[in-house]
């Protein structure tokens, strides 16, 4: 699924972040440090980064000093504190998949996109990424496209995986007015 | 608590069971090595500097937060250790500028000092340095992150005790930086400017924003006039910018000094202390009279204020409308005093001598400006003023004692106290008495010792004539939240007082660094340096503002009296909900 982020910034999105962080308040009842890092899942999640406005809004709605919620936000790789593409390509190069020649897999990657990992492309259609280990070693190497899994990838095959998601890509590419 | 016995280096020591290892250490005399640790903030154990062997532990702990157990056997110093906390302390130097001959806190340096400790005389490694953009955006408080070793006392101190919490560490591992949020430039953050992260910094990663070029281009202009200022506090602490320990104030040099500079008129802070205790004592004694709104809380700091701004916008109603005294000086000085001598108010440099960065920062405010103007043009912290002495090759301890230059210099003993905690509190209660009952206090009675020390906290009642004033003297930002829940939990107070830095203005941002053997903010250095302010007010004929000749012709010649028309639009201000709004970091410990 691509991540919509046309719905960015509406009234209606921040509504739906509140009632979940007031859910998670409830949940941390006495502790309400504690939602700090499910709230920003939910944002990760739902947008596909973490904005600086969200991160002003989540600092006040839990009473955390915004310094701080930046330091959560950005110590953990799993967050990105910059716009992602609407698909993240992570390769892995944990050692299984490493062996078995993930390395030729995201050069071609890299190659074909025109970014380097960690980039997005300029129609911010793909964010290429390198996973340590995610965990199917039995399938080395292994791609994760968002939350799909292609098992045995092999360099020629990265054109094809490539169109396969351009081709379901939203008409426009919607670009973040949050950023 | 109970005792606990346990052998460090062969000997054996006592110890509280909840203590740690360097506590104990410490207490038996025996100095463990230790860089991010610090005795008024929590346990970090980020540096590893105070790694210690432990008899049954498998590998090397951090006394820092490693607690005593019974039968512990320590060894600190083994052949091992030593080996290992040089190396520690070189890979930290491994990625840290080595520019220490041109870098501001050079003979200043703790991490130096260790250093020289740890016997570190080659190098051993090579790595990869930290390359970063230096924060200049504040008036006061420039941000180095080149120098930082990621000791994280500043973020401590910013949120333990300050409860600011504009800094905290971003990013992870090799790329951790200490940044306030967003990575903004600190005038965007909630930064009050205090300085206090310079004053706990080991290195040179904080610093004030330089002041001497703008003052020595002044001083070399023959037809600019150059008018000086002097807080209380400098005089209590200059000393030990030449190496002596605090104690000791050194009043009339700093006058011959600031001459020796080629000030051409030197006045002082403290008449305005005298000037400011008029005005808000007028301003509490109107709103006893009036029954409110109470409590009357000081705004004579300038980090209290910025902070009440974000934080508190709620309190800003009981804020005094007084100035600060360097706002009222400087305002007097383009104003009353150009006007007496007949001079162009645009030919004076006005110059604050101040133990606080934030002053850097008060003075660029806006709405303190007089008819257009700056009322004080740049602020030298205590630490550039010393800095200016040696550059000059004064020869300080020798200077005579000097007097200030009239009117704009005398003070009372009530402008002296303005310095430390509960000061401004004494000062203003003194002249508050004396309006209300027109007469003053009997001499046994002018000290209100409750209101005195080092306690974050301090409430005392005190008897006017049977009216109970209870006043609030909070010392430290977190203290001063402290006060507040109170209020807002519904006590009364008809006085509250705050100071933004520990120990009032004598614990400075801007005064001098703590030296060789010496901690910042302890406690025993602050009330050694209020000590000094403290004996200058008892040695002093005239302890009461209002009985400050100088005082009483300014009113006559040019204010009327307190809170007149005139008096308004010079030395009173007003104050405004600053963006972002602060959030308090309570029990968030991130």
């Amino acid at each position: 699924m691509a991540y919509r982020r046309e719905v960015l910034d509406t009234p209606d999105w921040w509504r739906e972040l509140d009632e979940y962080i007031n859910d998670q308040r409830e949940k941390n009842r006495g502790h309400v440090q504690s939602a700090l890092i499910p709230v920003l899942h939910h944002v990760q999640d739902r947008y596909g980064f973490i904005p600086d406005k969200a991160i002003n809004h989540v600092a006040q709605a839990l009473g955390v000093p915004t310094s701080y919620v930046c330091g959560v936000a950005s110590f953990y790789s799993y967050f990105s504190l910059t716009p992602k593409g609407s698909f993240t390509v992570a390769v892995c190069l944990g050692t299984a998949c490493y062996v078995q020649g993930s390395q030729a897999v995201v050069d071609e990657f890299s190659r074909r996109l025109g970014i380097r990992p960690g980039e997005t492309t300029a129609d911010g259609l793909f964010t290429l990424v390198e996973a340590r280990c995610l965990g199917a070693c039995g399938q080395a190497p292994v791609v994760m496209v968002n939350d799909e899994v292609h098992a045995a990838v092999t360099p020629e095959q990265v054109p094809n995986i490539i169109a396969h998601y351009t081709a379901l890509a939203p008409r426009e590419p919607a670009s973040s007015n949050m950023a | 608590m109970g005792n606990v016995e346990l052998t460090i280096n062969g000997v054996r020591v006592e110890a509280d069971s909840g203590s740690t290892i360097m506590d104990a250490a410490d207490k038996a005399g025996i100095h463990i090595p230790r860089l991010c640790h610090h005795p008024r903030l929590s346990m970090q154990g980020a540096c590893r500097v105070c790694i210690v062997e432990v008899e049954g532990v498998r590998n090397t702990v951090a006394s820092c937060c490693y607690p005593v157990r019974d039968g512990m056997v320590v060894r600190t110093h083994t052949p091992e250790i030593q080996r290992l906390r040089r190396d520690i302390v070189e890979l930290l130097l491994d990625n840290h500028p080595s520019d220490c001959n041109t870098c501001e806190r050079n003979g200043n340096c703790e991490l130096q000092r260790l250093a020289s400790a740890m016997g570190i005389r080659e190098r051993l490694f090579a790595g990869e340095r930290k390359r970063y953009e230096k924060d200049l955006s504040s008036p006061s408080v420039i941000r180095d992150p080149e120098k930082c070793i990621l000791c994280g006392r500043c973020i401590r101190v910013c949120g333990e005790i300050q409860e600011d919490a504009a800094l905290s560490q971003v990013y992870r591992g090799f790329d951790t930086v200490v940044m306030p949020a967003h990575n903004a430039g600190f005038m965007e953050t909630v930064c009050v400017s205090c300085g206090q992260c310079i004053n706990v910094c080991p290195t040179a990663a904080f610093l004030e924003k330089d002041a001497t070029a703008p003052f020595m281009k002044a001083i070399a202009d023959p037809d600019t006039i150059v008018v000086s200022q002097m807080a209380p506090s400098v005089r209590a602490a200059i000393g030990e910018c030449f190496g002596l320990q605090p104690g000791r104030a050194w009043e009339g040099q700093c006058f011959a000094a600031q001459r020796a500079l080629g000030i051409d008129y030197v006045f002082d802070t403290q008449f305005s202390a005298d000037l400011t205790i008029m005005e808000e004592a007028a301003e509490f004694v109107a709103k006893v009279k009036a029954g409110g709104p109470l409590p009357n809380i000081t705004s004579c700091c300038p980090t209290w204020v910025k902070y009440a701004e974000h934080f508190h916008p709620d309190m800003l109603k009981y804020l005094s409308s007084a100035k600060s005294p360097m706002s009222m000086q400087g305002a007097l000085v383009k104003t009353y005093w150009a006007e007496k001598m007949g001079v162009d108010p645009d030919r004076i440099f006005s110059v604050a001598i101040m133990c606080c960065t934030c002053k850097k920062f008060e003075a660029t405010r806006p709405e303190l400006h007089v008819d257009g103007r700056a009322a004080v043009d740049a602020v030298l912290t205590t630490r550039e003023f010393g800095w200016l002495i040696k550059h000059m090759g004064i020869d300080f301890f020798n200077l005579p004692e000097e007097e200030p230059d009239s009117p704009l210099g005398s003070s009372t003993g009530a402008g002296v106290i303005f310095g430390a905690t509960g000061g401004v509190t004494e000062a203003a209660l003194r002249t508050a008495y004396w309006m209300l009952f027109d007469k003053d206090l009997p001499k046994e009675a002018i000290e209100f010792k409750a209101v005195r020390g080092m306690e974050g906290v301090r409430v005392a009642t005190v008897d006017f004539e049977g009216l109970k004033v209870k006043a609030a003297v909070a010392h430290g930002l977190a203290n001063a939240n402290r006060v507040l829940d109170r209020l807002r939990g519904g006590e009364e107070f008809h006085w509250i007082e705050v100071m933004g830095c520990p120990g009032g203005c004598i614990g400075g941002g801007g005064q001098p660094y703590a030296g060789a053997y010496a901690v910042p903010l302890d406690e025993a250095m602050l009330l050694c340096r209020s000590c000094a302010l403290y004996d200058l007010d008892a040695a002093r004929t005239l302890r009461l503002s209002h009985a400050n000749p100088d005082i009483q012709g300014l009113y006559r010649d040019y204010l009327d009296k307190p809170m007149s028309h005139r008096a308004h639009e010079l030395l009173h201000t007003h104050y405004y909900a600053r963006v972002p709004f602060g959030i308090r970091p309570q029990e968030a410990q991130l």
